[in-house]
């Protein structure tokens, strides 16, 4: 039994690696089209680095991942020192509406901040579509996730210890900011990371959200792959495979060295 | 303790901390939503604007064979990814969880997941297609070429592939939590393995086998991006159907009222879900 589900085991983990392992391969690859590796080259590497537009793709992109995760994470922890702190009419009503960009999914999602910005166009001229749509789009679904997140470590607390700061003659702002803020840190930070991958891989909202010039790297991949399978695609691919197989692996050495 | 806040520092404690985030989400989140609802009940102008005169004939033009059919496939996806997940899926989470390298392995689960969504679906292109590895792989054995790409085969492995690890690791973590004892009383009294796991094990692990379901189905009904591209055109999933409103045939109206009825779908799973899980799970989820 035990060996039956080692094999089984084996299998998934081939399938989920065959495919990525195949692009890598082909990356490396000389002949345009196909699977057989006819010779080894960096070819397709040197094209895509003399690119000026994927530079500018990936700096969109990565202005477009900082700018709204630090955003959202601001909003969020905020909003999440809020839900679980105090009470207030609409309490219930906001935490409801925190699953929506959660659960919804993300088609509808583009489609309505599309109609949002739509209509703020037509009553109030702008925003046009651009990379600023882009971010607030991307701030929408980060708060809620972060907010969650943070949430669910605040729950974790023990109140007496903000109890504590008070009975000590701790005003409001320097409970939260030196024993709220410091406890919650591991939340904030997973919480920031969460939205930081999020907004990285995202493509559909920012697909609906973008305008002209505001192309970021998934944008890229698939106007690219829409028009047939290209070999820089495929060393664009490796580079992005590469580098958050890196920084997965940062994150995993770190958190067990803290244990 | 120290003396209580006054209301009005309660007040604007709670506009200082909600205020930002909770405007935020009544302008980005209700208001779209609420917008989106409204669209579904208006009609196309010439230009492709939304005008009146307003009406459920949005609605009833879902009711034709060939949205039907859209739902209908996408209904499909949704329900055999889930199935394939959980068949996947399921003794994975076992297999891992009683590993002594769990966490290592859990990091190489979670790996390609990492990688760009496009580029995980993309792969699969590459791997399907007329020159591709798997119809190289059957010339060896003499069979094929098969088409493999377009097909909604593709679609459907495409989708298992991207939305696996939602379903493996829900039902990890409920094989962690998992009284074995039970398993070894249910021995003890003479149960044959089969019936000892299904009564011992299969129970203590419905609650990651329902989140993992729900967060396999949600996504694989609503994604548009795997039909798009390994399905290029011959399979259309409600998801296609939305984007080409909202692009091509800029038809908002009837696009808002498509995703009225996806989000129809979306909220009845969960319904379930919530009445199989009780309240709490919806928190599970996240």
């Amino acid at each position: 039994m035990r060996r039956l589900l080692a094999l089984h085991a084996l299998l998934v983990y081939l399938f989920l690696y065959l495919p990525i392992l195949v692009i890598v391969a082909l990356s490396f690859n000389e002949s345009r089209r196909g699977v057989r590796f006819t010779g080894f080259t960096l070819d397709w590497y040197q094209a895509l680095f003399q690119d000026p537009r994927v530079l500018e793709y990936f700096l969109n992109t990565l202005l477009v991942a900082f700018v709204s995760t630090l955003a959202a994470t601001v909003l969020g922890t905020l909003l999440a020192v809020g839900l679980v702190r105090y009470r207030f009419p609409g309490k219930g009503f906001l935490s409801y509406l925190l699953y929506i960009p959660v659960v919804v999914p993300d088609v509808v999602m583009g489609v309505s901040l599309l109609l949002l910005f739509a209509l703020a166009r037509e009553v109030l001229g702008f925003p046009r579509l651009s990379l600023l749509t882009v971010i607030l789009g991307h701030i929408t679904f980060q708060v809620a996730f972060v907010t969650l997140v943070v949430r669910s470590r605040l729950l974790l607390l023990d109140p007496a210890l903000e109890e504590a700061a008070r009975d000590l003659g701790a005003r409001g702002w320097q409970t939260f900011w030196h024993v709220t803020l410091p406890l919650a840190w591991p939340g904030v930070a997973a919480g920031a990371l969460l939205a930081l991958t999020l907004s990285l891989d995202d493509f559909v909202v920012t697909f609906f959200t973008a305008g002209p010039g505001a192309t970021t790297l998934p944008l890229y991949i698939y106007s690219s792959v829409k028009l047939g399978v290209s070999p820089k695609v495929h060393a664009l691919s490796t580079l992005i495979i590469g580098l958050s197989a890196f920084f997965l692996a940062l994150g995993y050495t770190l958190s067990r060295r803290r244990i | 303790m120290n003396e209580a806040a006054t209301p009005w520092q309660r007040a604007f404690r709670v506009l200082v901390t909600v205020g930002p985030g909770g405007l935020w989400l009544l302008v980005f989140v209700l208001l779209p939503t609420l917008l989106v609802l409204m669209a579904s009940f208006l009609t196309r102008g010439p230009y492709g604007e939304l005008t009146g005169p307003w009406g459920f004939h949005n609605y009833a033009k879902i009711l034709h064979p060939v949205y039907l059919e859209a739902f209908a496939q996408s209904l499909l996806v949704g329900v055999l990814a889930t199935v394939i997940s959980a068949l996947l899926g399921y003794p994975l989470a076992f297999y891992i969880a009683r590993h002594p390298q769990r966490d290592l392995l859990l990091f190489l689960l979670l790996l390609p997941f990492l990688t760009n969504f496009l580029i995980r679906v993309y792969a699969w292109l590459v791997l399907l297609q007329r020159e591709g590895l798997v119809n190289a792989l059957l010339g060896a054995f003499g069979l094929g070429p098969l088409v493999l790409y377009p097909s909604f085969f593709a679609v459907l492995l495409a989708t298992v592939y991207t939305f696996l690890p939602f379903f493996v690791l829900p039902v990890y973590a409920s094989v962690e939590r998992l009284d074995w004892q039970l398993l070894e009383a249910a021995h003890d009294l003479g149960a044959r393995p089969v019936k000892a796991f299904l009564h011992a094990v299969l129970p203590q692990t419905y609650p990651g086998l329902f989140a993992g379901s729900v967060l396999v189905f949600i996504p694989a009904m609503g994604t548009f991006v795997v039909a798009d591209l390994l399905g290029a055109g011959r399979v259309v999933l409600i998801g296609n159907l939305i984007q080409q409103q909202f692009g091509i045939t800029r038809d908002w109206a009837f696009g808002a009222a498509l995703s009225v009825f996806l989000m129809g779908f979306v909220l009845l799973s969960l319904y379930l879900y919530a009445r199989l899980q009780g309240e709490r799970g919806l928190k599970d989820l996240v």
